[in-house]
């Protein structure tokens, strides 16, 4: 019995897919959850698994294609079977066409990175390293559109267009580390040597960032409400349950405020909401987006009804979805569903700062360092622990009442962390 | 110029080569009083007389055995292989004996011998009669290896190989002696070891023979339609190899598909691509895809024969994936 497979729906506002790589070719055997295909959406590369197992009959749309959610993408089979009654092949799914491609090479190549192989090596077709060589085209910088990325020579011919790679020098892009000190000069000779300007395109992750921040800060009425904690009871439990923890197991500061966050948000179902239609939707699930900062860019992973989920759960899940994401193995689930969101730049020494919105969500946190602080004891004053966290929610949705009352119910979990345990 | 069949092409050339040459002769099973189990030597019979159409046993080995002694003493023997699968039973006739005498004695005999044998699928006659072992034999030095896939290049090939000093395996397609095109009259001769453009194109380069061609020629005008302009390389010589407008047409390219019935393991496109990569592999954009038969037995049943086959889909499935790639 032969099974149509469609292009799923991987968040709430996607509408289409890039299939940006067969995994299985046609005639392959592919088992129930095996991998399929991957699929590029405006946030990520995900494997689209198998639902079914059999053969591959027929791959409907070819690879580079754009096609819309539902689209059907491949059909599978049992052995030997004949296929009779074939979804239509997707119009939409013809590849972009090359002469866009050749003005615009940055916005269509379709797969933004993946094509390095192992030891370093450019994925690039022996023409188009050749042409690289001859035309000075640093192969690194350039985006291949070619199976698993592989730069093949309209790439080349597109970035030479754009002018964009071209002469730029063919050592890889230095590293962001802390740069080699200069001698210094013995007289201002008045001359200055400084590396030309670098043109980077945007990638797909980098420009669908843009698009959703710029959509969310011009029509979002953001307001702010920072307020600082005590979090000396949280880091000394945090310390203690870590001792009895192995490593690679243990809880970061982050699994905390996840679990605090959640918690107090079921006495706010209205942050705790989409704003869609004129309407607002309460979720009934409290899922927790998590930022993770990624090469070029930053993904949010949900974990799932994380007021009901004990936190070495959290921290689990959490865990492994922020290393599927890094390692490009993102999974559908891992990013699509979140109702509310944090992001925590507490490892980087930050006192504190305001986060943009990620819609169509109604609010987000943004997590400050844990600090030493002066804290007003009585009338003493001693060294105390503290973190600010600073909400930015949409007044279409709330006011300002609503959001500090959250953030006073937050501390009720913050600062007494045993809750957290309850 | 006639629009003749493959057969008629085939019949003509040998009819004036025989008429040309009083030391041109056929033996073979059923080919005289019978005309030949595919009728390409009906007439001859009649016409030229027992002693030069000569009707022989059931025994390959005999009749390949009995070409190459007429051969070695002056005559120009065309042995006919009722399929090319029979050529097993003389195999070491054709590879041991045929092939090496020129080198091993010293340049003392040559060996005018053409064996016109049928081979192919796509009629139902088993896995043992249906066989395409044309790479087996173009394995060896000092074999030719023809294969036409144009009437034309039939009639052409055929008089160069009967007027060639050196056994000529002359390979002949089963379903393509009813296939129609423009053969040139009187004097025709194509010559051995000339790969040809069959059909100018730009994308991509498929290289190909025999019933294979026209199977690519099929597939690349329906490309056409989408905008693809393949660009068609007929072999018509395994042995020797002409590699070079493959070579060109795959600098202009920088893609290629290799289309072959035999079966993909070891193949002519394994030779084909390996030849691409070791000369132009500069200039390659894409990996080359080889496009072969399933490596099965063929089937008898048809529907499972017609799968095992490359078939136009598959040349057009396999030209988009380089396109792609």
């Amino acid at each position: 019995m032969a099974e149509t497979i469609t292009m799923p729906k991987l968040g709430f506002d996607m509408a289409e897919g890039t299939l940006v790589r067969w995994v299985r070719v046609e005639g392959e055997t592919v088992e129930k959850g095996q991998v399929l295909a991957e699929i590029e959406t405006d946030k990520a590369t995900v494997e689209v698994e198998s639902n079914v197992s059999g053969v591959v009959y027929k791959h409907l749309v070819e690879q580079g294609a754009i096609v819309p959610v539902g689209t059907p993408i491949a059909v599978i089979a049992a052995p030997g079977e004949k296929v009779t009654d074939l979804p239509v092949q997707a119009e939409a799914a013809a590849p972009a066409p090359k002469a866009e491609a050749a003005a615009q090479p940055a916005a269509v190549a379709p797969v933004p990175s993946g094509a390095t192989l192992e030891g370093g090596r450019v994925k690039a077709s022996p023409l188009a390293r050749r042409l690289a060589e001859e035309h000075q085209v640093n192969l690194a910088a350039v985006q291949g559109s070619g199976p698993g990325g592989r730069v093949v020579r309209k790439d080349i011919e597109a970035a030479l267009a754009a002018g964009a790679a071209a002469a730029a020098p063919v050592a890889a892009a230095p590293a962001p580390s802390a740069p080699a000190p200069q001698p210094v000069p013995a007289a201002w000779a008045g001359a200055v040597s400084a590396p030309a300007d670098e043109h980077v395109a945007i990638d797909r992750l980098r420009s669908a960032i843009g698009r959703r921040m710029v959509d969310s800060k011009q029509n979002i009425p953001h307001f702010y409400v920072t307020h600082v904690y005590d979090v000396e009871p949280l880091m000394a439990l945090r310390s203690q349950l870590n001792e009895l923890l192995p490593d690679g197991q243990k809880l970061t500061v982050n699994d905390f405020i996840v679990k605090a966050a959640a918690l107090a948000l079921r006495q706010f179902p209205n942050l705790n909401a989409s704003l869609a239609n004129n309407e607002v939707i309460r979720h009934g699930h409290i899922n927790i987006g998590v930022a993770v900062a990624v090469p070029g860019g930053l993904l949010t992973v949900v974990c799932r009804d994380a007021d009901q989920k004990p936190l070495r759960v959290i921290s689990a899940e959490v865990r492994e979805m922020a290393a599927r994401v890094r390692s490009g193995k993102v999974r559908p689930e891992d990013i699509e569903g979140s109702t509310f969101s944090i992001s925590n730049m507490g490892m980087y020494e930050v006192e504190y700062f305001t986060a943009i919105i990620n819609p169509p969500e109604v609010a987000i946190l943004a997590v400050g360092s844990a600090r030493k602080a002066p804290v007003v004891d009585g009338d003493s004053l001693r060294v105390g622990m503290q973190m600010s966290i600073t909400i930015s929610a949409d007044h279409r949705v709330t006011d300002g009442a609503e959001a500090a009352q959250y953030m006073q119910a937050l501390g009720q979990y913050i600062e007494q962390p045993m809750r957290l345990l309850l | 110029m006639a629009r003749i069949t493959m057969r008629e092409a085939i019949s003509q050339a040998l009819w004036e080569e025989m008429e040309r040459d009083p030391s041109v002769f056929i033996l073979g099973e059923e080919v005289g009083v019978w005309g030949g189990t595919y009728a390409v030597t009906k007439g001859f019979y009649d016409h030229f007389g027992g002693e030069r159409v000569r009707d022989t046993p059931i025994a390959e080995a005999a009749i390949i055995g009995a070409a190459i002694g007429a051969a070695l003493t002056g005559l120009r023997p065309v042995a006919e292989l009722m399929t090319i699968n029979f050529a097993f039973s003389s195999f070491d006739h054709i590879v041991n004996q045929a092939a090496k005498m020129h080198y091993m004695f010293g340049g003392q005999m040559v060996l005018p011998l053409v064996i016109r044998a049928v081979g192919g699928g796509g009629r139902q006659l088993g896995a043992t009669h249906s066989q395409t072992p044309d790479a087996i034999f173009a394995h060896f030095p000092g074999l030719t290896v023809v294969a036409p896939g144009t009437p034309a290049d039939a009639k052409g090939l055929l008089k160069a190989a009967i007027r060639s000093q050196d056994p000529v395996l002359f390979i002949e397609h089963a379903t393509l002696y009813q296939i129609r095109g423009e053969v040139p009259e009187g004097d025709y001769v194509v010559p051995i070891g000339k790969s040809t453009v069959q059909r100018p194109g730009r994308d991509v380069t498929l290289v190909t023979y025999s019933k294979m061609l026209e199977i690519s020629t099929k597939a690349a005008e329906q490309l056409s339609k989408e905008g693809i302009e393949v660009e068609i390389v007929d072999l018509r010589t395994l042995r020797p190899l002409d590699i070079e407008p493959v070579i060109a047409s795959f600098k202009k390219t920088n893609r290629a598909v290799i289309v072959e019935e035999g079966w993909k393991s070891y193949g002519v496109g394994s030779e084909i691509a390996a030849r691409i990569y070791e000369e132009a592999f500069d200039y390659a954009d894409a990996p080359v895809k080889r496009v072969a038969q399933k490596e099965v037995p063929l089937p008898y049943n048809r529907t499972l024969e017609q799968s095992a086959i490359p078939s136009v889909e598959d040349v057009i499935a396999a030209v988009k994936e380089v396109l792609h790639g």
